[in-house]
């Protein structure tokens, strides 16, 4: 199959749904449900052992020497069925929602999708900046328009900052564009590329401060609670999780490869960083008042301990990564559309205000409950193989990062829980004994997400073997180029 | 019947699965037919497999290959052999005891499907943890298990402190986690498996007090001190009475809490290898037996005083395990499972009986009301205060040896331990059995002895007390110890690097009539004090002697940690959040975004508006350049 | 042509360039100094056509007819110039009763 039609049938249904108001909804959910299947066709085509397949490779701009190549190895694949897959069940969790306008908001979901999958599949420089900067449009207008109170401040922050760390990374594509030898944009010239150790040191943070912003990474995280609390709850699962995995794939695709020797220089601070990132947005959660932030500054910690295990850059390490992106995005998800059903029924996001909820919502209780032993990284659930994987490249590289970066078990388990205890635990109050159970799609998507947990949790093979090869390549690539 | 070692883990599965789902309309009798029945049903199982294994090598059973990525390689795959035998007899056995009886004890609540799910899961994930065949295999369990007792212990969950008890006890298990997983980690690193079979021939090849192995078994120890509630860990599980009785017996007495022990016996030749680590665990585990058996003189809550003799008996354990009695240690498990299920399960028919009364200064008087109960737990007593030749007697005296041949000052420590315990034991039935009732005229009208379904496990676990130390009679009693030859493939590796005990007879002799005659003596003055002297515990308000407060306190354990940990964190959470990500990287983020407008602000005044100005300004720049190309060029 | 050259050439070059030099620095200084729009603008023409004398006398020196063909195009230019330039003068005058440019400060922060 044409990987094309993948890349643009989101587009597709995006008109459709512009088209098509009255139904804009049921609209953009067939259109992701087809996407959907159109990376299972892929998938079923997909072969794990060879490396990059399906490529379409054109010339878009010739007279730049800009290329529109893109391909789908087993890392580009696990992303493809991460946006995929999540889609569908984030248009799914706004079905019993109102929104003003709403067939505009699933047009730039939709638009969005294609956006972040060129990314994901992009082998040409310039073919990802341009997707990389297409996702950020939709999400940014999302934000805008359906957010809270304070949505255009925050707003205007996460896209400066966002925008900001493009700009250095466009400055390192360009650069070595001028670099490569027939100056094309291909990823494959920039692996080829061999700069002196200077030159990689300073490119390494060109394309470092774009990724660190994404993700985030501390200190560049300052604008991902304000966004997600302000962001509408579909948003934030798209800047949750699929959004942010844009900037760790960026690592493992765009970064350590071509810029080896910049990496190697950089790695330690990349890692403490990371480490530092878990420690420290583990602690503010311990406090927060709000449960929306709450949650944000979980995933900063998260995404703290996978971008330390990448940069320790080990099998174990990029494989843990791989799957705990997806298993981030699940949980992540599942997490936002919990507390978006929260805060839709109570209208407060004031942790202190809930209480008892599980008394009332049973049913609620217990996907809240498989979500978070998911999050916390319980054994037979799915966040355990990726902190599993991911703890132990950590500790390759160094066992008090390690130690360190481990305390997330414990951590994660105390924010979590307390948060657990003081909205579903303890005594009714006025507000939430009149909580109603979930019901219809709610229960839908929180069984999807629930019945995901415990599966890949229990048996993760199949999803590591789509990108064991290509992992393994990537990096003997990088350890064979570095040997010289 | 080995190869069917699979159903063993999956009986309470479904039964976790069928009760679960069916919590709201299976009546109450099914669901409670359900849960006992799959846990006999492993029982039975598991002794099929007692009786049929006869090797001397670990059978292992490959289920399915669950992560292998890079140098890490994990098979789901079970391992059977004596010692895991062992413990899923321990676990099947008691656990369905423990369901049985709770089909009446939970007879009245609500949330009775919802108990008997989460009791499945919880044996499911132990019976995962002892037969794991790695280290990872066992993790899951040892989580798992964690996880139960935070849903069970938080089964009451609208009363805000049970549920804070839960929450405690699930981080408390998890700083352990931490360590154990630290360990596993190291040991893949070091020997590039997580496998026992791998492992062991490879440990055994090392040499004793190599620095590894010391960091290897230091961390896993980590993870039983967490796990097996010691110091300095232990405060979780004192508050984990929070739960339904049962599982107070099933959890945290019989099972989960020994996983600690279970861990060590099966790494033992790491362990072995690793004196100073060895030392550490005695001395932890003694300071545990100690504190706890003080903490436990002055407790008024039936529960707490079970609870805190549980830390005490399992710092004798880990006492046991330090000297290297790894078959002794064993037995205490096996001893202790016996009597101190039972004496949960006599507590929990006395708080049936007492309208969900756990306070003993209300109690009193209650021999004749409750015979069986009163029977029952008067055998598990004298078993736990070790007074021959019931099962407690074989087992502690077997540690208290090999204390005596390690450590003369640690085997007077401990025997004081063993004379405290016989105290308080004694003291809790006193006050509780004897004597005039002190409870409400409501309560005394209610009082009724249990069900047979409460009272007949009662029964068969009374006898096991009696009797089950029969197992592992010294020769110096005329016993062939049994035990020890059946666990002896296990310790092989290990009993020829250490050597066998070697105490003649006369000592052997003379340690058990000191610590019969000293427990004798300590039951003696709790009669004294409780039943000649009618002494009942004052009341929280009145004032305690300074000695007695710290022990009533519980040695201010919780406040210290408080103090020192919660507090602390949770004040750097308020300093990182308004302080550096507010006030510092955000100030600064948001500076820069000030700044500009500042700087245009400033800028913008050029704009005057004046057109005179603006063709002034035009020509004074077309006459700057001019200049300036033509003194450049 | 030859003759047109021929008469130009007899006015020597200097002469040319000195005297566009001073209508160029009339049509600047009435520009900074005036207050009227449409003197400014008609200094502004004396500029345009003090270079398009200019042009005119370059070309003629130097034989290339380039030079007068451009001064077509800034009297084109001129022209659509003052069109709109008046125009938007004799609005501003409707609007404001002035055609005095300071009162036109309006047009900043």
């Amino acid at each position: 199959m044409n990987l094309l039609i993948l890349l643009f049938f989101p587009l597709v249904g995006s008109l459709a749904c512009l088209l098509n108001k009255n139904y804009a909804k049921q609209t953009a959910l067939i259109s992701a449900l087809i996407t959907l299947g159109l990376a299972i066709v892929l998938l079923s085509d997909f072969n794990a052992d060879a490396s990059r397949q399906f490529v379409v490779d054109f010339a878009w701009i010739p007279q730049l020497g800009i290329n529109f190549k893109a391909g789908i190895d087993g890392i580009s694949m696990i992303m493809v069925l991460l946006t995929t897959g999540l889609v569908p069940l984030i248009i799914l969790s706004g079905f019993n929602r109102t929104f003003k306008n709403p067939s505009a908001l699933f047009a730039l979901i939709l638009f969005m999708q294609s956006g972040l999958l060129i990314v994901f599949t992009a082998l040409d420089a310039f073919l990802f900046y341009v997707g990389w900067e297409a996702a950020l449009i939709p999400i940014y207008f999302i934000c805008a328009i359906w957010g809270g109170a304070d949505r255009i401040r925050v707003n205007m922050k996460f896209f400066i900052y966002t925008f900001s760390g493009s700009l250095f990374m466009l400055l390192g594509i360009i650069f070595l564009h001028l670099q490569t030898p027939a100056n094309n944009y291909d990823i494959d010239a920039f692996y080829a590329l061999n700069l002196d150790a200077n030159t990689q040191g300073w490119l390494f943070w060109c394309f470092f401060i774009a990724f660190a912003i994404k993700m985030p990474i501390f200190p560049f995280h300052t604008w991902q609670p304000d966004t997600y609390t302000e962001a509408p709850t579909m948003g934030t699962m798209l800047l949750a999780g699929i959004m942010l995995k844009m900037g760790i794939y960026g690592v493992i695709r765009w970064l350590i490869p071509v810029v080896p020797l910049g990496f190697i220089e950089w790695k330690q601070v990349a890692i403490i960083l990371s480490i530092i990132g878990i420690v420290y947005a583990s602690i503010i959660a311990f406090t927060q008042k709000d449960i929306k932030k709450l949650i944000a500054y979980s995933s900063i910690a998260h995404v703290g301990l996978i971008s330390a295990g990448i940069f320790a850059w080990n099998v174990e390490g990029v494989q843990g990564a791989m799957i705990q992106m997806l298993n981030h995005g699940i949980n992540v998800i599942g997490l936002f559309f919990i507390i978006d059903i929260i805060i839709n029924r109570l209208n407060t996001r004031e942790i202190s205000a809930m209480g008892g909820i599980a008394k009332v919502a049973p049913q609620f209780a217990i996907a809240f409950l498989i979500i978070l032993l998911g999050t916390v990284a319980l054994p037979l659930t799915n966040g355990f193989i990726g902190e599993f994987l991911l703890l132990n490249a950590v500790y390759q590289y160094q066992i008090w990062a390690a130690a360190i970066a481990g305390l997330t078990i414990i951590f994660g388990a105390v924010y979590m829980l307390r948060m657990y205890k003081n909205v579903m635990q303890g005594q009714l109050n006025e507000l939430t004994a009149s909580f109603k159970d979930i019901k219809g799609t709610e229960i839908l998507v929180l069984s999807i997400i629930c019945a995901l947990v415990i599966v890949i949790g229990v048996y993760p093979k199949p999803i590591l073997h789509i990108s064991e090869a290509a992992v393994n390549g990537l990096i003997n690539q990088v350890n064979n180029k570095l040997a010289f | 019947m080995i190869d069917l070692v699979w159903l063993i883990p999956l009986f309470p599965f479904i039964g976790f699965l069928i009760n679960g789902l069916g919590r709201n309309f299976l009546p109450k009798v099914v669901i409670g037919s359900i849960a006992s029945l799959a846990v006999l049903a492993s029982f039975g199982v598991s002794l099929g497999i007692f009786f049929e294994f006869n090797a001397t090598e670990p059978v292992i059973i490959n289920l399915f290959d669950w992560i292998k990525v890079g140098g890490i390689d994990i098979p789901f795959s079970f391992q059977i052999d004596q010692l895991s035998i062992l413990m899923l007899l321990i676990i099947t056995g008691i656990g369905s005891l423990i369901h049985i009886y709770s089909v009446g004890y939970m007879s009245h609540d609500a949330g009775f499907g919802k108990f008997f799910a989460y009791l499945n899961l919880f044996v499911f994930f132990m019976l995962l943890l002892v037969l794991g065949s790695n280290y990872v295999i066992m993790f899951i369990g040892w989580e798992g298990v964690g996880l139960c007792s935070y849903l069970l212990i938080g089964f009451w969950y609208t009363n805000a402190n049970y549920a804070d008890a839960a929450k405690k006890a699930f981080i408390m298990n998890r700083i352990g986690d931490l360590g154990f997983l630290l360990g596993v980690f190291l040991i893949i690193s070091t020997f590039g498996s997580v496998s026992f079979a791998e492992i062991f021939p490879k440990a055994a090849g090392m040499i004793s007090g190599d620095a590894t192995l010391t960091l290897i078994t230091i961390l896993l120890f980590i993870g039983a001190i967490g796990k097996s509630a010691q110091l300095p860990l232990f405060t979780w599980l004192p508050d984990a009475m929070a739960g339904p009785t049962p599982v107070s017996a099933l959890i945290h007495a019989a099972t989960m809490v020994t996983a600690g022990i279970y861990m060590i016996a099966r790494s033992n030749i790491l362990f072995t290898l690793s004196p100073v680590t060895m030392s550490i665990i005695a001395v932890i585990g003694l300071a545990t037996a100690i504190i706890a058996a003080i903490i436990a003189l002055t407790q008024t809550d039936i529960k707490k005083v079970l609870a805190y003799s549980t830390v005490s008996q399992l710092g004798y354990m880990f006492l046991g395990l330090g000297v290297g009695a790894y078959t002794g240690a064993f037995f205490h498990v096996l001893t202790h499972a016996f009597f101190k299920a039972l004496l949960f399960l006599g507590a929990g028919s006395v708080i049936h009986a007492m309208s969900d009364e756990q306070d003993m200064r209300k109690m009193g008087g209650l021999k004749s009301k409750l015979p069986i109960t009163f029977f029952t737990m008067l055998m598990g007593t004298l078993a736990i205060s070790g007074l021959p030749p019931f099962a407690g007697f074989f087992s502690k005296d077997e540690i208290l040896a090999h204390v005596y041949e390690h450590n003369k000052l640690l085997w007077i420590i401990g025997l004081l331990g063993a004379l405290l315990t016989a105290f308080y034991m004694f003291r809790m039935m006193f006050l509780t059995f004897w004597g005039s009732f002190r409870g409400t005229e409501e309560q005394k009208h209610h009082l009724h002895e249990s069900p047979i379904s409460m009272t007949l496990p009662l029964i068969i676990l009374a006898v096991l007390s009696v009797v089950g130390g029969f197992i592992g009679v010294p020769e110096v009693l005329g016993g062939g110890h049994w035990l020890s030859h059946y666990l002896a493939p296990v310790f092989e590796s290990s009993t020829s690097k250490m050597g066998e005990l070697a105490l003649d007879h006369t000592t052997e002799y003379m340690l058990m009539g000191i610590s019969v005659g000293g427990v004798v003596l300590a039951i003696l003055y709790a009669y004294i004090k409780y039943i000649k002297n009618n002494h009942v515990p004052v009341l929280d308000s009145e004032p305690r002697s300074a000695l007695a407060k710290i022990s009533y306190s519980k040695f201010y354990f919780d406040e210290f940690y408080n103090a020192i940990i919660q507090k602390p964190l949770d004040a750097l959470s308020g300093f990182f959040y308004k302080v550096i990500d507010k006030s510092g990287i955000d100030a600064l983020v948001n500076g820069l975004g000030k700044g500009s407008i500042e700087a245009s602000k400033t800028l913008r005044l050029l704009q005057t508006g004046n057109v005179g100005f603006y063709i002034f300004a035009m020509v004074i720049g077309v006459i700057a350049l001019l200049l300036y190309s033509f003194f450049k060029f | 042509m030859d003759n047109i050259t021929s008469t130009i050439q007899v006015v020597p070059l200097n002469h040319y360039i000195l005297l566009s030099a001073i209508i160029f620095s009339i049509g600047v200084i009435g520009v900074l100094i005036r207050r009227n729009a449409i003197i400014i603008f008609m200094c502004v023409e004396l500029m345009l056509n003090a270079v398009n004398l200019l042009l005119v006398a370059f070309s003629a020196y130097s034989g290339d007819a380039s030079g007068q063909v451009f001064v077509f195009f800034v009297m084109a230019l001129a022209a659509a110039e003052v069109a709109v330039g008046l125009a938007i003068i004799v609005m501003v005058y409707r609007n404001t009763s002035s055609i005095d440019i300071n009162v036109l400060n309006r047009l900043k922060w």
